[in-house]
């Protein structure tokens, strides 16, 4: 069995995909709970969660080039920072807008009394 | 921080995300679900800030960004106004579209940043297809949210514009797509043919956007938010992919199946099929509908009756429309009913899954006017009252209370779920003409006898309403 594993060797894309498909339905089954009342708050906190993408850009803001590298790779690099920066800008403005006004709408939903 | 660790960090995050969606079942717990969220993005911020090597340089950008960005997203969200609320969420929708594009080409541009090169420098295959999608959906889902964002802001007029031949022109540019994925491949990733492929492939993603939404009038305008949601979430899976991060793959997911799931909501709320509503048109063709030439009479009504009446009445039930948005009558309505309970009369409100212009619009502004949740109900909860209610008071909505969707099967909306206004004691409509709603049907309900016609501004009509009681 041991054997086996380590002989045929799973590509991780298949593991992603794994955790991809499963998530998929705990979407469906935790969007389905999901009262209609709140379904406005729902799209702000789904636009909050999707800016997750500045992981992304993080790392492409951080990127370097190797030493040596010749004038070519090191634009390109100079090119995926600035890249890098507008994506985290834009993705930040949806973190702290969608959270925010996700935490806005919330506080309006009252119990009658 | 070690690979493994910064793993399974990110899975904590995707799972802290799954949390503040399940708050969402209910407002008591909806508030801590949002805590959660914050909390697994800040986990998923720090992790990666903590694995990668940060220089001066960088970290000016990475900070500047996060400045920038996010003191604009908190003043919008602190100055936005609740009416305001689909567009805004289309505008971030359009954010996440775009962001997605850019670490698309951040990826491609320096691909050893992210790992996925071959020794050789040039791009793994399979790295480039999920890119690919990547930006082709994140482009989309930005163009096609920046023209919602101008049909819901009004700088576009709500009506379908049909161009001819759309539905060739737009699997030309789905074919041109693909053709423009392959002589990506083609090229290893690497250089400036396969940038300039990057951007040719953005340019035709856009334009297939903006084609895609154009021709979707605004009463179907719940949909389109849903489904530019969906996409946002789809486009964030993609490069999830490419980026090999669990916590971006689980929130793709997330937000993809949430968007449909809305999507599909609304399709049933108005009875079609969402392939129909993709293809456009409606309220088009319905707008040439048949005026038969007889002359009908509307019996119209004064605040003071209207006032008289429902004071009188045991029972009313409120029904909000996308009118009531307009003319931010919200607050003045809420007055009313307090007025009204005052007198003994039980007041409910009862809202239609696509009353307004996204899903749960309507329910946003009365919780906003400080309506009490558990006074406020959905379509199937309280369609068998209206028998028992003695006042029907329809503020702005029209196309979800005509009985043409029951009765008469030539009406483009036959078959639709309609709130049966019409089996109260007395229906009154504030309306600011007697024309037809937006999918461009008479309401056949304005010629009733028990029919009142309130015709002015909504939020007029009510602060006269509450004068006179």
């Amino acid at each position: 069995m041991l054997a086996l594993a380590s002989a045929v060797s799973v590509d991780p894309f298949v593991f992603r995909l794994a955790i991809f498909t499963l998530a998929c339905f705990v979407g469906y089954f935790v969007v389905w709970s999901v009262t209609p009342a709140l379904h406005t708050p729902l799209m702000a906190v789904t636009n909050a969660i999707s800016s997750v993408i500045i992981v992304g850009a993080l790392i492409a803001a951080s990127a370097h080039a190797f030493m040596g590298s010749d004038e070519s790779v090191k634009a390109a690099f100079g090119m995926t920072r600035l890249f890098g920066f507008i994506a985290i800008t834009l993705a930040s403005v949806n973190i702290f807008g969608g959270f925010l006004v996700t935490q806005r709408m919330l506080a309006m939903y009252k119990k009658k009394g | 921080m070690s690979a493994n660790l910064a793993a399974f960090l990110y899975l904590v995050s995707g799972v802290l995300f799954i949390q503040a969606l399940r708050g969402l079942s209910s407002p008591e717990t909806a508030r801590r679900g949002n805590v959660y969220g914050m909390a697994g993005m800040a986990i998923a911020i720090l992790t990666t800030l903590f694995s990668i090597r940060l220089e001066f340089g960088s970290l000016v950008l990475i900070l500047g960004g996060l400045a920038l960005g996010g003191a604009a997203g908190a003043i919008i969200a602190r100055r936005i106004a609740m009416t305001a609320m689909p567009q805004l969420v289309a505008a971030f929708h359009s954010l996440v579209g775009m962001a997605a594009v850019f670490v698309a080409a951040a990826a491609l541009y320096a691909p050893e940043a992210f790992g996925i090169n071959n020794p050789d420098g040039s791009l793994h295959m399979q790295s480039m297809i999920e890119l690919s999608l990547g930006v082709f959906i994140g482009a989309v889902t930005f163009s096609g949210s920046v023209i919602a964002f101008a049909k819901l802001n009004g700088n576009m007029s709500g009506k379908p514009i049909m161009l001819p031949m759309r539905h060739f022109i737009n699997l030309g540019l789905l074919g041109a797509a693909v053709v423009l994925v392959f002589m990506l491949i083609g090229t290893g990733g690497t250089g400036a043919p396969a940038h300039s492929l990057f951007w040719m492939l953005t340019l035709v993603a856009l334009v297939f956007g903006v084609l895609l939404i154009i021709p979707i009038g605004g009463a179907d305008m719940p949909v389109v938010v849903s489904m530019l949601n969906s996409y946002s979430g789809w486009a964030a899976a993609a490069l999830g992919f490419t980026l090999e991060n669990t916590a971006l793959l689980i929130t793709g997911a997330l937000v993809g199946s949430s968007g449909a799931i809305l999507s599909y909501i609304m399709c049933k709320g108005m009875n079609r099929s969402f392939i129909s509503v993709i293809m456009g048109g409606f309220g088009e063709t319905a707008a040439a509908a048949e005026d038969d030439g007889i002359e009908r009479t509307v019996k119209r009504g004064a605040a003071e009756d209207a006032a008289f009446i429902m004071k009188n009445a045991g029972k009313v039930i409120i029904v909000p429309g996308y009118g009531m948005a307009v003319a931010q009558a919200q607050h003045a309505l809420k007055e009313m009913a307090n007025l009204l309970k005052e007198e003994g009369v039980e007041v409910k409100y009862a809202i239609h899954p696509v009353a307004g212009r996204m899903p749960g619009h309507m329910n946003v502004l009365l919780a906003e006017a400080d309506v009490p949740y558990d006074d406020v109900f959905e379509l199937e909860d309280i369609n068998s009252e209206f028998g028992t209610a003695d006042v029907a008071f329809v503020i702005g909505a029209n196309d979800v209370t005509n009985p043409a969707a029951e009765d008469d099967p030539t009406s483009p909306i036959y078959g639709m779920p309609v709130l049966k206004v019409w089996e109260a004691g007395t229906v009154m409509f504030i309306k600011r003409s007697l024309g037809a709603g937006y999918a461009g049907i008479e309401n056949p309900l304005f010629f009733r006898d028990n029919t009142m016609m309130l015709l002015s501004d909504a939020k007029k009509m009510v602060e006269e309403i509450n004068k006179a009681l």
